[in-house]
């Protein structure tokens, strides 16, 4: 970490209280409640929660790509660079998207076009961004085809996207997005539907273009191993809140979140005996429409008790560097 | 009414889809994403299947369901070929099989609200009332763990990991004997996989479902499959029983993966040596063994025969000139052979530690 100091000092992107509601015929889905967190300039800071939990409409908040009649962020700074992006043109948003901010979608088939080739779609975001001629961006998209791994791409750049294969299609994804070198990827699940060994290159791949460029990364993903494997720092969200935030280092041999906690349980393990049954946390997660009154994770928490129910704990260092949002942290991990 | 033999048989499945196609030209190659796949599966049991992105492991569920039609080969259903089904046959038989798509999204009607497209599925075989409608949607939604307003929502209004809960509460609504999962689990947090994992477990107890599991996450596949196929570009290439091939691998690319798998602990450093090779091509396979250009065992032998699969004595069967050879059964482990462990290129690199602090 120490060999990082330099960069890490600089604040790439810096939001702070971002708060995003959907407007249903009869109800408000509070998806986000204000949620402040910085990446540094060639950091990886990975993204975990719970299913539901606000980690893609965080993504889709900083670049603006809510949907346009239902979804409003109301509240918050999205500052990159120092620069507000919520403040920006729709003009100078589309300049940033794709170019110094790429982003990797969760779904790949609704953000590829089904009716042109996947060799096309690369191409044209070669093209926009960096004005070569459509030749040599066709020529590129090979390369970066052959970048992600995808055999014989002299072919696979006429393929359609149906004729790949899931994470095929994964992969164009993250081909698309790396092509212009972006100064912060934001990947959305990026390797969820790859399998260990392509994904151990995929994530290399990412490694590699972060070292190469200074590339940083806000890494979603619900898979912990990914996370100890390629990330600095950990963002563990519940309920449209940040309740945790660590080095990754920290957060695995230390959570102080009763929910962070439970989540780490629940990983099937060798140790435990197959057919069992896994540990699941009980209950669901609250319904986003009634406001929130306490801690969120309080009805389904061991730990819970009455402050929990009537006062919501703020996000606050228990150790330097880690925090959480929990009325009784301290008590947990002395524990 | 069961019939003795397996719920479901697969013999020699292939499917080729031909390239270069189009207007005015003729195919000039194939994909050959599946070839030569047998299998069987019994009622109340999961069979999972793993493999390396692009090895027909979809294009194998889909011939399953009969969604695309073999290029060869033949599936049974209680000793019933479903090639052969009349229409109203088929009807039948898709009751009691039902698929869980990789894609959630695009295999979600976009105008259908949550509890429309779940209860769908028992629409098309008798009339429900509204009430009841609304009931089974509510009750199939509490089932993977998602509140039962969200019964209202279109499948856009909903989170990666809800969409993906809708197509297996979908799955379930008929009850039905077999479930093909095509990574039904994949873009899921560790809870509510867990969760969800628990539900199919308890599921099949009571019902005897049986499962066809395509997942590429192995702690998942080891916690609760019976067996496993293990395909390469097309192949199966071991089968065995989940403890005995997570105990023990025999086919260097099985050996390859389970040593790949990412694991939850920031201090483990992975220091091994990667193997060069590159990512075969289902379009251009190479000769032999498909794996020989990746393998570190291959042998003269493997650039030029396909591997049969061969039976060992502990009932799998591994498809590799070296560690199954063809002349009997085998029972020899990686280790008593003195063989290397095998690794995939890039794998097993280790992945930038130096970044982090070292914890003594
Ligand atoms: N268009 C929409 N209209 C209404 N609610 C929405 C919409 N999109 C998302 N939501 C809700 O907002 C919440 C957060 O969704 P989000 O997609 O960010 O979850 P996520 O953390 O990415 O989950 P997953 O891991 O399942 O992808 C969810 O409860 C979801 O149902
Ligand atoms: N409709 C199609 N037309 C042409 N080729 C296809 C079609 N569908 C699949 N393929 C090809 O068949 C091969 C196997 O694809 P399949 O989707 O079965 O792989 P998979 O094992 O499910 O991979 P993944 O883990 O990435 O989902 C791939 O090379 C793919 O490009
Ligand atoms: S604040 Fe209370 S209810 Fe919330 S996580 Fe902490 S102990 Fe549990
Ligand atoms: S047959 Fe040869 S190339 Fe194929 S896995 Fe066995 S040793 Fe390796
Ligand atoms: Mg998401
Ligand atoms: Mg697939």
């Amino acid at each position: 970490m120490q060999m990082h100091n330099t960069i890490r000092d600089e604040v790439l992107l810096d939001v702070r209280s971002l708060e995003t509601h959907f407007y249903g015929e009869e109800s408000v889905t509070h998806a986000l409640g204000g949620i402040s967190f910085q990446i540094m300039k060639g950091e990886t800071v990975g993204v975990v929660g719970e299913s539901g939990c606000g980690k893609s409409v965080t993504a889709l908040s900083i670049l603006r790509l809510l949907p346009k009649l239902t979804a409003r962020t109301v509240g918050g700074e999205v500052r990159f660079h120092g620069q507000d992006l919520l403040k920006l043109s729709e003009q100078e948003m589309r300049k940033i998207r794709g170019g110094k901010i790429a982003m990797i979608f969760q779904d790949p088939m609704t953000s590829l076009n089904p009716v042109y080739t996947v060799g096309h779609q690369i191409a044209e975001a070669i093209q926009i961004h960096t004005g070569v001629s459509r030749s040599s961006a066709l020529t590129e998209a090979e390369e970066m085809l052959r970048f992600v791994r995808i055999a014989d791409p002299e072919r696979r750049v006429s393929n359609y996207p149906y004729e790949m294969s899931g994470g095929m299609r994964q992969r164009v994804m993250i081909a698309m997005a790396l092509a212009c070198s972006p100064e912060l990827l934001i990947a959305d699940e990026p390797t969820t539907a790859l399998d260990v060994t392509i994904q151990a290159q995929i994530l290399r791949l990412i490694v590699d273009l972060k070292e190469r460029t200074g590339t940083a990364v806000m890494f979603i993903t619900h898979d912990l191993g990914v996370v100890a494997e390629t990330c600095q720092r950990v963002i563990v969200m519940y309920a449209g809140r940040i309740v945790e935030q660590a080095s990754v280092m920290d957060l695995f041999a230390r959570p102080m979140h009763p929910y962070t906690q439970a989540l780490m349980h629940s990983v099937p393990d060798r140790r435990r005996g197959r057919q069992s049954r896994l540990p699941e946390i009980p209950g669901i997660v609250p319904n986003l429409r009634d406001p929130i009154i306490g801690c969120s994770f309080a009805p389904r928490c061991p730990f819970a008790i009455d402050i929990c129910r009537e006062k919501t704990p703020v996000l606050r260092d228990i150790e330097s560097g880690h925090a959480a949002a929990c009325w009784r942290s301290e008590e947990i991990v002395c524990a | 009414m069961r019939m003795s033999g397996p719920l479901l048989k697969v013999e020699d499945l292939t499917k080729h889809y031909p390239i270069g196609a189009g207007f005015l030209r003729k195919p000039f190659s194939a994909v050959r994403a599946v070839e030569d796949v047998s299998f069987s599966v019994e009622a109340g049991e999961t069979l999972c299947i793993v493999g390396e992105s692009g090895c027909g492991k979809s294009t194998v569920a889909r011939l399953l369901m009969r969604l695309v039609d073999p290029t060869g080969g033949r599936v049974l259903i209680d000793g019933t070929d479903i090639a052969g089904l009349k229409k109203h046959e088929l009807r039948a038989y898709r009751r009691r099989m039902q698929m869980v798509f990789q894609d959630p999204y695009s295999s979600l009607n976009p105008r259908l609200t949550a509890g429309q497209i779940i209860t769908e599925p028992v629409e098309n075989y008798e009339r429900l009332s509204r009430k009841q409608r609304e009931a089974l949607a509510a009750d199939l939604l509490h089932k993977v763990g998602m509140s039962p307003e969200m019964m209202h929502r279109l499948p856009s209004e909903l989170s990666g990991g809800q969409r993906q809960r809708l197509g297996i509460a979908r799955a379930l609504a008929l009850k039905p004997s077999i479930i093909i999962a095509d990574e039904a689990v994949s873009a899921l947090d560790v809870s509510v996989q867990a969760q969800i994992l628990n539900l199919l477990m308890d599921l099949q107890q009571q019902l005897g479902i049986a499962f066809v599991f395509i997942s590429h996450d192995l702690g998942v596949v080891e916690h609760l499959g019976h067996r496993v196929a293990v395909m390469y570009l097309g192949r199966i290439v071991e089968l065995a029983t989940c403890e005995a091939l997570f105990a023990q691998p025999v086919h260097p690319y099985t050996e390859a993966l389970i040593a790949s798998a990412p694991v939850p602990d920031p201090t483990r450093v992975r220091l091994e040596a990667p193997v060069a090779g590159e990512v075969p091509s289902p379009i251009n396979p190479p000769d032999g063994c498909a794996f020989h250009p990746r393998c570190p065992l291959a042998v003269e032998r493997c650039r030029i025969e396909v591997p049969p699969l061969v039976p060992m004595t502990d009932g799998r069967v591994v498809a590799c000139h070296v560690r199954a050879p063809a002349s009997g059964l085998q029972a020899q482990s990686a280790a008593e052979r003195d063989c290397p462990t095998v690794r995939l290129a890039g794998a097993n690199e280790s992945i930038r530690k130096s970044e982090k602090p070292n914890i003594t």
